[in-house]
């Protein structure tokens, strides 16, 4: 957004479609007004997304789209404020603050095979970063989607996947923790799948999103293949508010989530990343 | 299918063991195949044989009263089905099951047990790999029943 002060104090956005991904999941295209533009470079980075009357929340961004300009998040009702979000409907206002934090780094995976490993809610963050991948796919290696879920009903961007698949530009890998026999899928945990992958240590990215202990159980692996640190980048969570590092609620170690984050490499956080409570 | 023994050379499982090692589990061991839909394994059955998939895919199913059949895991390619033949009573826990028509090598539990007996130093260089395979199933399946993709929990408070 070009507008200095949608940092601070809450632009109203419109919502222009609504799309129902599960029973709790909703994702939301919402439109700037019309002094506001769209910063094209927002794969990894968060929306501060106020529902009017309900609080405001932090959400990642899981795409932006231009002609009209539009950015999509993705959201699930687990509290007041999310549920209230996943309520609104097109033409209903949104108070957005952002694009805040840094974002997945496209140019440490240029020229190199990338491994994008999702779990649940987490390939949110991730899909920006794969479009962008697709829209340049000659630049990139080798790239592999590895996606978990908890059941096939808790699959996130359906359509995207069935566009990729058939697109066959890039190896997709999706599982469930649990299902009914019949389901066509891979059923076990996402990182399993990685033991599977065969990786050329200096000559790969890795982008991890989900929860904090899968990311734990994929740097394992990841590291168990010879991937080294600075190339395995993570997108943590925290209690992230003020956006600018200075209200201190998602201080992490030495760092500020919302600011300094949300993706960081494994070398930066290595000191943290196996703190409990941290 | 390559030779067995070229096939197991390469197999994490036996890798890195030296020419007559495999070629002593390799006695042990011939090629399986599987038919679409064609089970594997029944629960309960006496646990002699285990298999290293080297294509297609296998699912490891639970009948459970009530929910019916559920799939617990996936096995495609490199995968080791089966490890109730490491130790008593020697009983199948889970259904197996071919997804797709698969390729594999079969080993003779009682044989590979007999040849492990025998050479005790072999032996455990086999259980220790195998260990490795089991821990590794272990925390995958600590985390599948943590539920970790559930939305979270306000206080930590169910």
């Amino acid at each position: 957004m070009n507008r200095p002060e949608s940092k601070t104090v809450p632009v109203q956005w419109r919502v222009h479609r609504r799309r129902q991904e599960t029973a709790d999941t909703v994702t939301l295209e919402i439109r700037p007004p019309a002094e506001v533009s769209v910063d094209p470079d927002s794969a990894g980075r968060f929306n501060m997304l106020y529902a009017f009357g309900a609080g405001e929340v932090p959400i990642s961004i899981s795409g932006v789209l231009f002609g009209p300009d539009r950015v999509m998040h993705t959201i699930r009702a687990v509290g007041a404020a999310t549920r209230a979000l996943t309520r609104l409907k097109p033409g209903q206002v949104v108070g957005v603050r952002g694009p805040f934090g840094c974002g997945w780094p496209e140019a440490a995976a240029r020229h190199r095979d990338v491994v994008l490993v999702a779990g649940g809610l987490g390939m949110a963050p991730l899909r920006p970063a794969l479009c962008r991948i697709l829209s340049k796919r000659s630049e990139f290696g080798r790239v592999t989607l590895l996606f978990g879920v908890r059941t096939p009903d808790d699959l996130l961007f359906r359509k995207d996947l069935k566009d990729w698949q058939a697109a066959d530009e890039i190896d997709i890998a999706v599982t469930v923790d649990s299902a009914p026999v019949g389901w066509p899928g891979k059923v076990g945990l996402v990182t399993r799948l990685i033991s599977q992958l065969r990786l050329t240590p200096g000559k790969v990215c890795a982008m991890v999103c989900g929860p904090e202990i899968m990311m734990r159980f994929a740097v394992w692996e990841l590291l168990q293949h010879g991937i080294d640190p600075e190339d395995i980048f993570l997108s943590l969570e925290r209690n992230m508010q003020c956006g600018a590092g200075l209200c201190g609620h998602c201080q992490y170690g030495r760092f500020f989530v919302c600011k300094d984050g949300p993706v960081f490499s494994l070398d930066r956080i290595a000191d943290y990343f196996y703190l409990r409570e941290l | 299918m390559k030779s067995i023994k070229t096939f197991l050379e390469n197999h994490p499982l036996f890798d890195g063991l030296d020419q007559e090692a495999v070629h002593l589990f390799s006695a042990c061991a011939d090629e399986a195949s599987f038919s679409p839909g064609e089970p594997i394994y029944r629960q309960g059955d006496e646990a002699d044989r285990f298999y290293i998939l080297c294509s297609g895919e296998a699912t490891l199913e639970a009948e459970s009263p009530g929910r019916g059949r559920i799939v617990i895991e996936t096995l495609s390619a490199g995968d080791v089905l089966g490890a109730s033949w490491l130790f008593p009573p020697y009983r199948l826990m889970w259904d197996a099951r071919a997804r797709s028509r698969i390729q594999a090598v079969g080993f003779n539990a009682r044989c590979l047990r007999q040849t492990c007996d025998e050479n005790p130093h072999l032996g455990y260089l086999l259980m220790k790999r195998f260990a490795q395979i089991m821990i590794h199933r272990m925390q995958a399946a600590r985390l599948q029943s943590l539920d970790i993709y559930a939305p979270p929990v306000k206080g930590g408070k169910p």
